[in-house]
């Protein structure tokens, strides 16, 4: 288990694969292994300090997961950092194209990071992209 | 002295229960039992997985109208 890696690109704004991403990076995260998360893309505004958790849903799966009161993505990318040690790295083209601020994002997120960063931390890892 | 502690998982999904553990195991002192309570199959079956996998000691799992007790102790 010493020196496994992965990265869980994260570019979507849908309920089922923000659930799948955390779910992933969370237990991986707490079982041993380097996780990095990069959030580019439809992923970012979530990560706004207070806002809605809302994402709406690919399928009805989607809405399964909230009526059953499955944990909330944005609970267990947190519980992935802090229980696991994960790095969630918002991706610095997003925030420029989105114009959001580094410091409007919630504080369990690293350092806005570009590709070439990026690409450098994802050598020898696992790469999961939803 | 070790203590037994329980973790109401119920009514939460994989991997809710685990992360519940996780949270408790990481202020518990080796030696610790902890139980589980969820009536989640998937986390029934993970939760001692995840324990041999991470080095802890996965003591016994028992299903009780529904609920499963998974017990597992601090080991470092």
């Amino acid at each position: 288990m010493a020196g496994e890696k992965i990265c869980v690109v994260v570019v979507s704004g849908t309920r089922e694969r923000l659930q799948m991403a955390a779910m992933v990076a969370s237990v991986a995260a707490v079982s041993g292994i380097e996780v990095t998360i990069f959030l580019s893309m439809n992923a970012v505004p979530y990560f706004i300090k207070g806002a809605s958790t809302d994402a709406p849903s690919e399928g009805n799966f989607g809405d399964l997961v909230v009526k059953k009161k499955a944990p909330d993505f944005k609970t267990l990318f947190r519980q992935a950092v802090e229980l696991g040690d994960a790095k969630i790295l918002p991706c610095s083209m997003a925030l420029d194209i989105a114009g959001i601020e580094t410091d409007t994002l919630e504080p369990y997120l690293g350092e806005p990071t570009g590709l070439a960063s990026f690409l450098d931390a994802a050598r020898d890892a696992q790469i999961w992209t939803f | 002295m070790a203590e037994k502690k329980i973790i109401d998982g119920r009514g939460s999904f994989c991997p809710g229960p685990l992360m519940e553990l996780i949270g408790v195991l990481k202020m518990s002192q080796i030696g610790d039992e902890l139980e589980v309570l969820s009536n989640d199959k998937g986390s029934a079956k993970d939760i001692p997985e995840w324990v041999r996998k991470v080095g802890h000691e996965y003591v016994s799992t028992r299903e009780e109208a529904g609920v499963w007790h998974i017990t597992v102790r601090k080991a470092k």
